[in-house]
């Protein structure tokens, strides 16, 4: 499990965890669970394009997260920004059926992207995803103070000078950013679960922002450890396990909260 | 220009006497018409989420019937609604919360997707499951699937006719409702059921995550245009049989133009969505209202009852 060719692996699935479970924590209490499923999963067409195209997958990705993101804002103008959302998501998943009916990478390619293909991580895929998962957690540190007022109160935050437009647009690109360095390792289907499990396991636990956080990072990191360690023993997709472990933390969490409700 | 050549040049040869598309037609109509009336309470509901949510933990099915070579519908189906129950019996009061208890279902049910997906790829490499069940085939779809097929969404039809009203005002006014007697957590319940039968119809023509296109965009595009709820469940279904037969059309000519690899059909049945929502969200007059008092997510529209 600890050999040459898995450490790199345990190495990039433990940034992505750390930054998904930061992310995730502002994704759990702004509510914007479909957001963060939507970008990673229009984001991926994005590899598919660059792939057509003949440029770095990265690079695919960075620019149809990005477009998921103007997307979400822009029909967000005029509708609800679920309609938004759906709808931003249909249009660049329906640009992704074409790109796959262009390429001649089928199968496993495909599955990959969905699923995720931890075992699969070189050298030179390190750097990129240590410098995006970088660049996210700065965001998030930079952000904090506003980026909660707004989230917890967007009136309150209005009223201080905090434009919610803005720190909206903000938190999506953050979230964008995220996925586009998740993507590549756990697949854009389950970027989202490290985004929403731990998250929301963590708020039941404690009611203080920055421990939440922190212990949404936690969580997720050793949600993924486990999928990794039970993907390698029984052979089975990794995305099995961190989606099942995610949703028994999320059971966790409310059981805890409901025991403490009830003074036990 | 005759008629003849006008159509000849709209309709490329063997379009009309071809079996593969008059399956594809039917069952499309049938996967729209059900999408759109279902979508149009999914919209009121403010359940865009959920119905996404439905359309991909149903894909769990979609590949593990793959697996065991049953009839793809119903293993869409199967998965649909055992999800559909996990996320109506997660207690949620709060909005956030619910939100919260869809992406946890749809994150443990793509795991098990992942799974069907991998074994299916692992046991059988030639089919391409993970792309039909994921972007849909609907030119390969058996014509011996028409008849259940109907049936699923004669049933989805018939579910939303008789649950009409007590529906509809636990949709706009879940309070008002839960004083009439409605009782509004079974009517979620049932809805998200008859949700999951939708999906599982456009799962099969434009496939599992695309179906949100089909669910969402006939309906938001007729809440735009019309107010009055029974005119906007009829606009939905006439809207979304449109963009299907356009898109199956499209999709046929398009092996001509491209030269034998056409576009996908999927593609083409939501880039028609998308350009209609996108010229009557720019026109259409919600927009002024809308522009004034912006609704806060998860808020639902004003939609006045309809008598």
């Amino acid at each position: 499990m600890f050999e040459d060719f898995m450490v790199n692996t345990w190495i990039a699935a433990t940034l992505v965890a750390v930054v998904a479970g930061i992310v995730g924590f502002f994704v759990v209490i702004r509510g914007a669970s479909f957001a963060a499923h939507a970008l990673p999963l229009s984001a991926f067409p994005g590899a598919a394009a660059a792939n057509l195209v003949g440029v770095n997958p990265l690079l695919g990705l960075l620019v149809f997260s990005g477009l998921g993101v103007a997307g979400i804002s822009q029909l967000a103008r005029r509708g609800r920004r679920d309609l938004a959302t759906a709808l931003s998501l249909v249009m660049l998943l329906g640009l992704g059926a074409l790109f796959l009916s262009r390429t001649t990478e089928y199968f496993q390619a495909v599955y990959a992207l969905l699923f995720g293909e931890v075992l699969g991580v070189s050298n030179a895929d390190l750097g990129p995803v240590a410098l995006l998962g970088a660049v996210s957690v700065a965001l998030i540190v930079i952000l904090f103070r506003p980026l909660l007022l707004s989230s917890v109160s967007p009136e309150l935050g209005e009223a201080r000078g905090v434009s919610a437009r803005l720190m909206e647009a903000l938190f999506l690109s953050v979230v964008a950013l995220a996925t586009a360095m998740a993507l590549p390792v756990v697949g854009a289907l389950l970027v989202f679960s490290l985004m929403v499990g731990p998250a929301s396991a963590a708020r039941a636990l404690t009611n203080r922002p920055l421990s939440a956080m922190l212990l949404s990072g936690a969580i997720s990191v050793v949600t993924v450890w486990a999928a990794i360690a039970l993907s390698f023993i029984s052979d089975w997709p990794v995305g099995l396990f961190v989606g099942g472990l995610s949703a028994l933390t999320y059971g966790a969490g409310r059981s805890w909260a409901w025991a403490g409700e009830r003074g036990l | 220009m005759d008629v003849q050549t006008l159509l000849s040049l709209l309709f490329e040869p063997g379009f009309f006497t071809s079996e593969p598309v008059r399956t594809a037609a039917v069952i499309g109509a049938a996967a729209a018409i059900v999408s759109g009336v279902v979508g149009v309470f999914t919209v009121i509901r403010g359940q865009s989420f959920a119905g996404h949510s439905l359309a991909d933990v149903s894909s769990a099915g979609g590949s593990a019937a793959f697996l065991f070579g049953i009839n793809p519908l119903l293993g869409f189906l199967g998965m649909g609604v055992l999800a559909a129950m996990s996320m109506e019996l997660v207690r949620a009061d709060r909005a956030s919360e619910r939100d919260l208890v869809t992406g946890v279902v749809t994150g443990a049910g793509l795991g098990v997707a992942a799974l069907f997906l991998y074994l299916d790829m692992t046991t059988s490499s030639t089919t391409g499951a993970a792309v039909t069940v994921m972007f849909g085939s609907i030119f390969a779809i058996p014509a011996s699937l028409v008849p259940l097929a109907l049936l699923v969404g004669a049933g989805a039809l018939l579910a939303i006719g008789v649950l009409y009203r007590p529906l509809l005002l636990s949709s706009l006014d879940p309070d008002l409702a839960a004083v009439r007697g409605v009782p509004v957590r079974l009517m979620g319940l049932l809805f998200l059921i008859v949700v999951a039968l939708a999906v599982a119809l456009s799962a099969i023509t434009v496939g599992a995550i695309l179906s949100t296109g089909l669910l969402i965009g006939p309906a938001a595009i007729a809440l735009h245009l019309a107010k009055r709820p029974g005119l906007a469940i009829l606009l939905a279904a006439v809207i979304g049989v449109a963009v299907t037969w356009g898109g199956i059309l499209v999709s046929y000519d398009s092996y001509e133009w491209t030269g034998g690899r056409g576009w996908p059909v999927s593609f083409c049945i939501v880039m028609l969505i998308f350009v209609a929502y996108a010229v009557v969200a720019q026109t259409g007059p919600a927009r002024e209202r809308r522009q004034e008092h912006p609704l806060p997510s998860g808020e639902k529209p004003h939609v006045t009852s309809a008598g």
